[in-house]
């Protein structure tokens, strides 16, 4: 047992292992019932991970037998019909299963840690969304299995996946699984705006929040204010399909690109959905390693909030090839350009951190760095889409996949690989293997750039997207074939982290609380953290509270501990308000998640199912919120200010 | 240190070693990097500035990236650092300022290159301009040469020729689902949407043949929806475009007669046209002069008896969920059948 890889000034706490104040406050109930009706942040965050990245190996298998169809010329491997669908199926499962929800769900199990709280506001919504996300996802999955996967193209397009050339039920899964993703992203998004506002530890005001809390919060309203966009296209659609409205049909009057500026308007900002929580994470990552505090905190806040407002600008520039008028090119060129400019600012403050710290180079670490390459390279090429002139010629060729997967791999899947190896040690207890960490990083760094580079080259020798095979005469099967090699080495890295994993889940390593000598409050807590993660509450007088020499002022006691109680604070200067019961693990949340799943996918089929689906899920959601005498009057009972001890 | 330099300069190897060979590449058949045209040739001119300007950045900021984790490697890990240096803060606030500073003022080079290139693509002088309107189907191009003289339109797909030099005034709309028109060696992509026209201009000085590709997603054979652009030298253009317009005589030839009987009678004349007979339908490409094309079946296949032949009897096999069916003709119908469609010169 290692106590510390790296010594921090947290140090100078008793070992968190042996402190009382840290024992779990209560044994939680095991077994499936346990398991079902938990209500845990930690465990409803683990699960969410372990889905989000299985989301990601199957979407990763999707996108292998792409390579492997588009190797050589004219290859026979897979037919267009069954193209369509992997390529759509590939798209969804990263934007809509994987990316957004894993990033998501890392605010789920850190965010309450960080802010040294005791759980996450409205848990028992979170654990509904995470059941309603499993099934959307397992629903999509079985029509895929089934050949009815959704075939038009991850963005949909009508009238390609309207009811006249959408023909079946496929498109009708793809708008069905929007909302099983919109409902659970949104109210993760609510319950992580309100844990942020109202459970930080009393102390932590506003400017004391850590970056990667910041991130998660900036994207969280990103989601609230995007999510609804698209949840008003896929329901048109829906609409259009099943019961022959003309939102989208432009022989009655509606037009096929309302659907391009409805889904774009999300869409873009969605894209900043997956970057910006990695901006957290990386802004977590580089102080630890850099052995100081990360250098322009104000300026880092500031161009996270810019990130989420700009981010709301730029959809057009998805759309530039459908005729736009001048002002409105000039308008999301320039705004396309300009969003550039807070992640600059947070690159050159990342930068000026290494700069002057003293950097100790660890596999977390060595994620960021690939991502500083990567993601620079296609923040670089997305200024040439922005620029409308080259889009027409760059737009909808593998010019663009080359850059989507540059700032989407590089943007957000290195610093979460990153973010897995900095965490892993928290969440299980257990140290990742750093040999067999090198290998996957420098496994998946070489293979992404030998697989995406290539492709910069092949979108401007003309060869468009989502095509599924193309002639021998074009030229373009050398490079093909140099892309698929790379898809293969990066294969075999995302296989050896899964080894790392199960390897060290079995004999890793074990980590004590502070592996790395961490900067916030997650790592005061033993790893992994016991049910209902402290007894007492911090009080914080530093941003760096592990950091600095009095960076614990204190401890707030006497919160209850069955049911768990947490401290509610103030909204920016975290000044301790009230005390808050947390509800108790129930089954409600899955019972009406399933309920909710009937629904959703009976509308498929018939609008009727909209109108007798709904009654189990009252039912299921009353008894849910059915208040209980003897808790209301526990709660009544303990309504009274907190004693702070030792502040 | 040195054997980290070393894997810096492999790694750095590597890369040029990739962009070599990527280089030395045949010349691909359709290609934004080689402008035949000056519209593609300002897009052109436009990359290699990007390209530059961004290569710099790019070269910058990695490079201080590393630089910045070399400097002082600590692989022990010390106790950390809470930064409060003032002096030191001052520098850093004042390097990531000008850092910043920078980057705005590049950033706004290039928007500004931007704006000033798209200007220049919309004044491509247009006075005499050719008129072809062309729609998009799923999968081939419906292509009308327009005129003041009804009688001088004339209708044609998936082969476009222009004249060299003069303009082309290209009017885009789509039957079913959305398209995109694109010829890279000539110009930038422009959409055909369903119930909306958009226009774009385009230009061919050198004569040659370009090739272009529907670059918006529109289905089972969207990988196969390619078009020709034919740049013929004025006279030449002027001779193809009489003899678009004539209509084919009546045949002579007994086994071309019950050829154009053959097609008049069976499912053929449900969605082709063939100027001159009955065949009339508009739902596929139009026939009239096919055997002038170089092509088959939107650039899929080449123009060869044996490749008609095949094509007529399975398209699906080579575009599979195209809308042609399979034509399943006794041998003494299919051979006029075919002979018929070899004359349409």
């Amino acid at each position: 047992m290692i106590d510390s890889v790296l010594p921090g000034r947290g140090d100078a706490f008793p070992s968190p292992t042996e402190d009382a104040r840290v024992a779990p406050l209560a044994v939680e109930r095991r077994g499936l019932v346990g398991f079902l009706a938990t209500v845990d942040h930690k465990r409803i965050g683990i699960r969410y991970i372990v889905t989000g990245f299985a989301f990601f190996v199957l979407g990763g298998t999707l996108a292998g037998l792409m390579r492997l169809q588009l190797a050589v010329p004219e290859n026979g491997l897979i037919g267009p019909d069954r193209y369509n669908q992997i390529f759509t199926m590939h798209g969804t499962t990263m934007m809509f299963l994987f990316a957004v929800p894993i990033m998501a769900s890392m605010a789920v199990y850190l965010v309450p840690l960080m802010l040294g709280t005791r759980n996450i506001a409205f848990p028992r919504m979170v654990a509904y969304s995470y059941w309603v996300y499993v099934i959307g996802g397992a629903m999509l999955y079985v029509a895929f299995l089934l050949d009815v996967g959704p075939d038009a193209g991850w963005f949909s397009y009508v009238p390609l996946a309207g009811p006249q050339y959408g023909v079946g039920k496929r498109s009708d899964f793809w708008a069905q699984l929007i909302t099983f993703t919109e409902v659970s992203g949104l109210l993760v998004a609510v319950a992580i705006v309100t844990t942020t506002f109202r459970l930080r530890a009393p102390g932590m005001t506003i400017e004391r929040i850590p970056l990667f809390v910041w991130a998660m919060l900036a994207n969280m309203f990103m989601t609230m204010a995007a999510m609804p966009s698209v949840m008003s296209a896929s329901t048109a659609l829906i609409l259009d399909r099943l019961v022959g409205t003309h939102f989208f049909n432009p022989a009655e009057g509606g037009d096929p690109l309302l659907w391009q500026h409805l889904f774009w308007f999300f869409g873009h900002p969605e894209v900043y959905m997956i970057f910006v929580p990695a901006l957290g994470i990386v802004s977590a990552i580089v102080p630890t390693f850099a052995r100081r505090t990360q250098f322009g905190y104000p300026a880092m806040v500031i161009s996270l909030v810019a990130t989420g407002f700009l981010s709301f600008a730029l959809w057009v520039h998805h759309m530039f090839a459908t005729a736009i008028p001048d002002m409105g090119k000039g308008f999301f060129t320039a705004a396309s350009m300009v969003i550039a400019i807070p992640t600059a600012v947070q690159l050159f403050c990342w930068i000026a951190t290494l700069w002057t710290g003293r950097v100790v180079l660890r596999t977390p670490l060595w994620w960021i760095l690939g991502f500083f390459f990567i993601l620079v390279l296609g923040g670089l090429t997305g200024l040439m889409l922005a620029s409308v002139p080259l889009d027409y010629q760059i737009h909808d060729t593998y010019f663009v996949v080359a850059h989507l997967h540059y700032v989407l791999i590089g943007g957000a899947v290195f610093p979460l690989f990153g973010g897995f190896y900095y965490w892993f040690p928290k969440a299980t207890g257990r140290m990742l293997d750093e040999r067999l960490g090198r290998w996957n990083f420098w496994l998946f760094f070489i293979g992404f750039n030998v697989a995406f580079f290539p492709m910069h080259v092949l979108g401007l020798w003309g060869m468009p997207r989502r095509i599924y095979t193309y002639s021998a005469a074009m030229g373009w099967g050398t490079l093909n074939l140099v892309a698929t090699l790379g898809a293969l080495l990066i294969v075999t890295s995302v296989a050896l982290f899964i080894v790392n994993v199960a390897r060290s889940l079995r004999s890793g390593e074990k980590a004590g609380a502070d592996p790395w000598g961490g900067e916030t409050l997650e790592w005061r807590l033993p790893s992994p953290p016991a049910f209902g993660n402290l007894q007492s509450i911090p009080v914080v007088t530093s941003r760096s509270p592990m950091w600095s020499p009095e960076g614990i002022a204190g401890e707030v006691r006497g919160l209850a501990s069955q049911p768990v109680e947490v401290l509610v604070t103030s909204g920016l200067d975290a000044h301790p308000d009230h005390r808050l019961s947390m509800p108790s693990p129930t089954l409600w949340p899955f019972v009406a998640a399933i309920f909710t799943s009937i629904m959703f996918i009976g509308s498929i089929f018939t609008p009727w199912a909209v109108v007798w689906g709904t009654i189990p899920i009252v039912v299921a959601m009353t008894a849910w919120f059915w208040p209980k005498r003897g808790e209301v009057r526990r709660n009544r009972a303990l309504e009274k200010a907190p004693r702070l001890e030792d502040a | 240190m040195t054997r980290r330099a070393g894997r810096v300069r492999a790694l750095a190897a590597g890369a040029a070693s990739l962009a070599v060979a990527a280089a030395a590449l045949a010349a691909p058949a359709q290609s934004a990097l080689d402008p035949a045209g000056p519209q593609a040739a300002h897009i052109h001119s436009l990359w290699h500035l990007m390209l530059a300007m961004c290569a710099l950045v790019f070269v910058l900021v990695v490079a201080a990236a590393w630089i910045a984790v070399l400097r002082h490697r600590d692989r022990a890990g010390g106790a950390p650092e809470l930064g409060d240096d003032p002096g030191r803060d001052r520098r850093l606030t004042r390097n990531v300022g000008l850092a910043t500073a920078a980057s705005a003022v590049g950033l706004l080079a290039l928007v500004v290159a931007s704006v000033a290139t798209d200007r220049a693509l919309a004044g491509l002088p247009h006075e005499d301009a050719l008129h072809v309107e062309i729609t998009g189907h799923q999968w081939w191009w419906e292509v009308r040469y327009d005129d003041k003289d009804a009688s001088k339109v004339f209708d044609t797909a998936n082969e476009i020729h222009i004249p060299v030099g003069r303009t082309v005034a290209l009017t885009l709309k789509a039957d079913d689902v959305i398209h995109s028109f694109w010829v890279p060696n000539l110009h930038g992509k422009k959409d055909l949407i369903p119930g909306r026209t958009n226009t774009t201009m385009l230009r061919a000085d050198a004569p040659g043949v370009y090739r272009g590709q529907c670059a918006e997603f529109c289905g089972y054979q969207h990988a196969w929806m390619g078009l020709l652009v034919v740049a013929d030298p004025p006279d030449e253009y002027a001779r193809w475009e009489d003899a678009q317009r004539a209509t084919p005589p009546e045949p002579t030839d007994a086994t071309i007669a019950e050829g154009r009987r053959v097609f008049e009678s069976t499912t053929c004349a449900m969605c082709h046209a063939v100027q001159g007979t009955r065949a009339n339908a508009r739902r596929a490409p139009d026939l009239t002069h096919l055997a002038s094309r170089r092509t088959l079946a939107a650039v899929a296949l080449d123009n060869t008896p044996g490749n008609l032949a095949a094509w007529v009897q399975d398209p699906q096999r080579f575009k599979p969920g195209s809308n042609m069916p399979p034509v399943q003709l006794p041998p003494e119908q299919l051979g006029p059948l075919l002979a018929f469609l070899g004359s349409l010169k």
